[in-house]
C-alpha cells in the first residue's frame, strides 16, 4: 500500500530496465553495416577513377583490379588489390612532357 | 514563389501523411497558402486523413497526363479557405508519374501557393523519387525504434545524393513514459545517430486516432499534445523558433489515471 501511494505521488520511479541501450547498440552496428555499402555504379566509377591516378605512375592490370569495402566488426576499410605490371622509372615526368 | 517540401521516411506507417495533413493544415491556420500533394499513387491515403474522400473526381495522374486542368483536380479543404489538397489516383501505380512530370508540377504550384507539401509513399523506389523530385526542402520522420530509424538513415543518404542536402527531422510517436524508463531511445539518441537537425517531437497521443477517425487534423485540436506539437513544428517551417514541447510535464492527476489504467 505504502508503495502504492509512493507511486502514485511519483515519488518511487520504475527501475530502468534500459533496453533502449540495446536498442541503440543494434542500430549502432547495423547502420556501419548499411553506410558501407556502395552501389555498383558509385564502386565502379571509384574503380576508373582508381586506374586513371595510378596508372600516371605504374602499369597496372587493369582487368585484375579489384576494389571492394570490408566492414569488420565496427570498422570500415576500403580493400583494394592492384596487380603490377611494370613501374614507371620517372613517372610524374613521363606524364608531364 | 513558394516553397516546395516532401515528407519522407523510408519505413512505412511511422506517420508520413499524419504529418503532412497536420503540417499543411497548421500552416494553413497561420494563414498561408498552402496545397498537399499525395504521392501515393495506388494507396491514397491524405484524402481520408484530411476528410475530404468524397470530393474527388480528379487526380494527380489525370493533371500530369493532360486529362483535366490542374485546378479542376484542387480539391479545397472543409475549414480552410487557402488550404488544398492534390490527391494520388488509386488505381494506378507509382510509373504512372515521372520524375520530369512532378517537377514541372510543383514549380506550377509554387506559383500558387506559400508552401506545397509532398506526402511521400513509403519504400526507396520510383514512389520516392517522383516525391522528391521537385522538393527543396525535406522531412524525415521516425519513430523510437531501430527499423524506423534504420530506413531513416538510409533515406537521409539517399535524399543527400539527389543534393537534398539539409533534411530535418521529426520524431514522432515518443513516450516519455518509457524514455524515462530507460525503455525507448530519447531524442539525443536519435539526433545523434541520424545527425540531422531537429524539426520537432509529436509525442504519441490517442487524439490521433480520434481526429484520423473524423478526418480532422489533431493540429486543430487544442487539447491534444500531438496537435500542439504540430502547431510548434509548422511555426519552425516558417522560421519561427519555438522551444521543444516539455514531454516530462507529467502532473499528479495524469500519474494517478495511469495507475488506474485511464492514462
Amino acid at each position: 500500500m505504502f508503495e502504492f501511494i509512493q507511486r502514485a505521488l511519483g515519488l518511487k520511479r520504475d527501475e530502468p530496465s534500459g533496453s533502449k541501450n540495446t536498442a541503440k547498440e543494434r542500430l549502432r552496428l547495423v547502420l556501419v553495416q548499411d553506410r558501407a555499402s556502395m552501389s555498383p555504379a558509385t564502386l565502379e566509377a571509384l574503380k576508373e577513377d582508381l586506374i586513371r591516378v595510378i596508372s600516371e605512375y605504374m602499369e597496372i592490370d587493369q582487368a585484375g583490379l579489384e576494389v571492394c569495402l570490408n566492414s569488420e566488426d565496427e570498422s570500415v576499410a576500403l580493400v583494394c588489390n592492384i596487380p603490377i605490371l611494370r613501374l614507371k622509372r620517372s613517372a610524374k615526368e613521363e606524364t608531364a612532357s | 514563389m513558394g516553397e516546395v517540401i516532401v515528407v519522407t521516411s523510408g519505413k512505412g506507417g511511422v506517420g508520413k501523411t499524419t504529418t503532412t495533413a497536420n503540417i499543411g493544415t497548421g500552416l494553413a491556420v497561420m494563414g498561408h497558402k498552402v496545397v498537399l500533394v499525395d504521392t501515393d499513387i495506388g494507396l491514397r491515403n491524405l484524402d481520408v486523413v484530411m476528410g475530404l474522400e468524397n470530393r474527388i473526381v480528379y487526380d494527380i495522374v489525370d493533371v500530369v497526363t493532360g486529362g483535366c486542368r490542374l485546378k479542376q483536380a484542387l480539391i479545397k479543404d472543409k475549414r480552410f479557405e487557402d488550404l488544398f489538397l492534390l490527391p494520388a489516383a488509386q488505381t494506378k501505380d507509382k510509373t504512372a508519374v515521372s520524375e520530369e512530370q512532378m517537377k514541372d508540377l510543383t514549380e506550377k504550384l509554387k506559383e500558387e501557393f506559400d508552401y506545397v507539401i509532398v506526402d511521400c509513399p513509403a519504400g526507396i523506389e520510383q514512389g520516392f523519387k517522383n516525391a522528391i523530385a521537385g522538393a527543396e526542402r525535406a522531412i524525415v520522420v521516425t519513430t523510437p525504434e531501430v527499423a524506423a530509424v534504420r530506413d531513416a538513415d538510409r533515406i537521409v543518404g539517399l535524399l543527400e545524393a539527389a543534393l537534398l542536402t539539409d533534411p530535418k527531422l521529426i520524431i514522432n510517436r515518443i513516450r516519455p513514459s518509457m524514455v524515462k524508463k530507460g525503455d525507448m531511445m530519447d531524442i539525443q539518441d536519435m539526433i545523434e545517430i541520424l545527425a540531422i537537425d531537429l524539426l520537432g517531437v509529436v509525442p504519441e497521443d490517442e487524439a490521433i486516432v480520434i481526429s484520423t477517425n473524423k478526418g480532422e487534423p489533431a493540429v486543430l485540436d487544442k487539447q491534444s499534445r500531438a496537435g500542439e506539437a504540430y502547431r510548434n513544428i509548422a511555426k519552425r517551417i516558417t522560421g519561427e523558433h519555438v522551444p521543444l514541447l516539455n514531454l516530462e510535464a507529467d502532473g499528479f492527476f495524469r500519474r494517478l489515471r495511469r495507475l488506474f489504467g485511464a492514462g
